[in-house]
């Protein structure tokens, strides 16, 4: 609560092309691979707009040269773990080379939300993230096809300590969106509604006090374990964590 | 449940020794009798901990750490990290292992039953993935699962009391399970019963586990884990401690006559089931299933997924043996295979025969190589003539590829393709070459029948023996005749996957 205060005391910084500009998503139906517990069959997903690609770290260092607030040596710690930002050679400076045009990593679920906030826009809800990352360059749903799947699964074999590439060099997809899969993990609104238990195994015996949360334990759909490990990823999570292969976009509603 | 049933099968087991006691009481071998129940985990907890907080000692495979010596119960602290890392898993071959300390599998953990142990679990900061804990040896709801789940960058603590004796398979419970284990997050940790295990002279820690590559045995770069095989239980590798070599070579386990061997075996699975054999040698003990009763004079034993087992024996004759899975296809095509060296004078009393150091070459040990030799000599001259290649090649075939092809090159119905009269490689010899260097999986069709069947690559042939073998090949049995050469093997081999594989 005292972070939205905060925030809204921020002025807005809204730079037109952060993340590559936004992109619009039709809404449409969708079943997500969490059994939200409010409803059976699929969900309804409103048109929005998305970042083409992942926020870069030029473009987080702008914001926090705007908000030095958020500043790794200045960032309330209860906002941000120490790891934060720990990839930049001082606080308000870059690494040379390379980083500037690579996501940002090492955020967490706070800052990303201000930045997001700063430019009039948020992090996306997990099914706005699930609904867009389903699509590969041609289908907007390609979830059945296992050439999809194992492209996910290919990123999680590879190496996490070879440099991250530019972010949006990877190829588009239907709506040209770049990047949700194969680059890095990315933070969601309700990451922490993603309850998935810390025992997997559990399934048939979920904890009750876990019902509170909107994916309760409830995998829809065993074969999408690859998107699951982004769940489990994302629930492993508290706020204020940071890793070094996690970082965000931003969603804006329709003006 | 289970808890309840070993109780009553002891019950019986007490039940029968007490028979026993009755019918013979003069000259019953200790060996024959039930021993007492140790009382499980009811009778593991000898109070609160005494003393300092002990330091674990961790080791990396295939040592295993020093005795505990105590005969209190201690606070014992085990700091284990996650590393996702590539490391090699064969020649030339890569994998993004996912590993607890760094190695697969993950350091072994040694501590005493009654122990209290404070277990630190650390995810390293450029992990991918949030990991977990799940030891058997533990009491309690996910054997330490919930109370683990880290994610990059952290590290969680949970403490429990070791209250049953015995060695216990831990391994990653996060979703999906089974990918973390594939990726070889698994390890041992062993509850020394109160007085210790017995002395010997070496102990070695070994834990197989079975692996799902995206590509082929072999298949050289850095290979993506494949779901579709691990969900078909379908490995490409079998392997002792995580590499095709791990054991082997200079790496070999040692020991010298006249030692007792002490091995820890595991095994992670994530599907397998291990036939664990040592050849050459008769286990004199064996810890089934890793618990407290032993088994004596035993030949292969059985290792779980998810289980282990402790096993001994005395080193008398010196030489190489050879540590499988006696599910053999694993141990010769999937890498199931190390090698414990014992180093000593020959003791002809025992066993009087030749050994053979190094790799186990079982298929090229006949004795029947003296064409081989010859045409080695040819080539070596250059002078080798067709006829020394076909004399070669049969000899060469006769060890290699008769076993599945046939020494008549018929081949089985249905099975294993014919060679003989082959339509297959009627029109192009390369076809052949391509074969023997690469295998070959899936359908084909040869003189009109459907084959669906794996050949392995034979990429441990030399260009020489290749190029003997197709010649062999296309010289027999009405084939069309011909000649391939040493440089059209060596072209081949170097050409990336050309038409053969595309069947």
């Amino acid at each position: 609560m005292r972070a939205l205060l905060l925030l809204c005391l921020l002025p807005l910084v809204a730079s037109a092309s952060d993340g590559g500009g936004y992109v619009r998503i039709p809404g449409g139906e969708f079943a997500s691979v969490l059994q939200y517990e409010d409803g059976r069959g699929p969900s309804r997903v409103a048109p929005f707009e998305v970042m083409q690609r992942p926020v870069t770290n030029a473009e987080f260092k702008a914001f926090v040269d705007k908000h030095p607030a958020w500043r790794r040596d200045r960032v309330a710690t209860v906002f941000a773990e120490d790891g934060y930002l720990a990839q930049w050679q001082a606080p308000a400076r870059l690494a040379p080379g390379e980083q500037a045009l690579q996501p940002v990593t090492r955020v967490s679920w706070f800052a990303a939300d201000a930045y997001c906030a700063a430019q009039g826009a948020r992090l996306p809800r997990w099914i706005e993230w699930e609904y867009v990352a389903a699509a590969d360059a041609t289908r907007r749903d390609a979830r059945r096809d296992p050439a999809w799947r194992e492209r996910i699964l290919a990123w999680y074999g590879r190496p996490s300590s070879r440099a991250l590439p530019r972010a949006g060099a990877g190829a588009p997809n239907v709506y040209g969106v770049h990047d949700l899969h194969g680059v890095v993990w990315e933070w969601v609104d309700d990451y922490s509604a993603l309850l998935v238990s810390s025992d997997s195994r559990n399934q048939g015996d979920p904890d009750r006090r876990q019902f509170c949360g909107a994916g309760a334990l409830s995998v829809g759909d065993r074969e999408q374990y690859a998107v699951l490990m982004r769940v489990a990823m994302l629930s492993a999570l508290a706020g204020s964590d940071t890793t070094m292969n996690l970082g965000f976009r931003c969603v804006r509603e329709l003006r | 449940m289970l808890r309840a049933a070993c109780l009553s099968l002891l019950a019986i087991s007490v039940i029968l020794a007490g028979c026993d006691r009755s019918d013979r009481p003069a000259a019953t071998p200790a060996t024959a009798a039930a021993p007492a129940t140790t009382g499980g985990s009811k009778g593991g907890d000898f109070g609160p901990p005494q003393g300092e907080p002990i330091k674990a000692v961790l080791t990396s495979p295939p040592m295993v750490p020093p005795a505990t010596g105590r005969t209190k119960p201690a606070k014992v602290i085990v700091e284990l990290e996650v590393i996702e890392k590539e490391m090699p898993i064969s020649e030339g071959v890569t994998y993004m292992f996912w590993t607890f300390g760094g190695t697969v599998p993950g350091s072994f953990i040694r501590v005493r039953q009654g122990d209290t142990v404070e277990f630190h679990l650390k995810n390293a900061p450029d992990s991918k993935m949030p990991h977990n804990i799940d030891l058997h040896g533990v009491t309690g709801p996910g054997g330490g699962a919930a109370s683990s789940f880290t994610a990059p960058g952290h590290a969680s603590r949970f403490t429990f009391k070791a209250l049953n004796a015995g060695l216990y398979v831990y391994h990653c419970a996060t979703a999906p399970v089974g990918m973390h284990v594939a990726n070889g997050m698994y390890g041992l940790i062993l509850v020394e019963p109160p007085q210790g295990m017995p002395k010997v002279d070496r102990e070695y820690y070994v834990m197989q586990g079975d692996f799902y590559t995206a590509g082929k045995y072999r298949e050289k770069g850095l290979q993506a884990f494949n779901m579709e095989k691990a969900i078909d239980e379908n490995p490409t590798y079998v392997l002792f401690n995580g590499s095709e070599g791990a054991l082997t070579g200079d790496k070999a386990l040692t020991a010298k006559t006249g030692e007792s061997v002490r091995l820890y075996v595991g095994n992670g699975g994530p599907n397998l089931v291990s036939s664990f054999h040592v050849i050459g040698e008769i286990f004199d003990k064996v810890w089934y299933e890793g618990g407290t009763h032993f088994q004596e004079n035993v030949q292969t034993t059985l290792i779980p997924a998810g289980g282990a087992a402790i096993m001994e024996f005395h080193m008398e004759v010196p030489g190489s043996y050879v540590l499988v899975d006696h599910s053999i296809f694993r141990a010769f095509n999937k890498g199931a295979l190390a090698i414990l060296k014992a180093d000593g004078p020959e003791v002809t009393a025992i066993y009087s025969g030749k050994e053979v150091d190094e790799v186990y070459l079982g298929d090229r040990a006949s004795p029947n190589l003296a064409a081989v030799a010859t045409a080695a000599r040819s080539a070596g001259a250059g002078a080798l003539t067709v006829d020394e290649q076909i004399k070669a090649g049969q000899a060469l075939f006769a060890g290699t590829c008769s076993t599945c092809h046939q020494a008549n090159g018929q081949g089985l119905p249905r099975v294993f393709p014919p060679l003989a009269k082959s339509d297959f490689f009627a029109k192009d010899s390369n076809r052949v070459v391509d074969t023997v260097l690469r295998g070959l999986s899936g359908p084909v069709k040869v003189n009109g029948e459907d084959y669906n069947s794996v050949m392995p690559p034979m990429a441990q042939l030399t260009d020489d023996e290749a190029a003997n073998i197709a010649t062999y090949v296309l010289n027999s049995w009405g084939n069309p005749g011909g000649r391939v050469t040493k440089e059209q093997v060596a072209k081949r081999r170097k050409e990336a996957a050309p038409a053969a594989a595309s069947h």
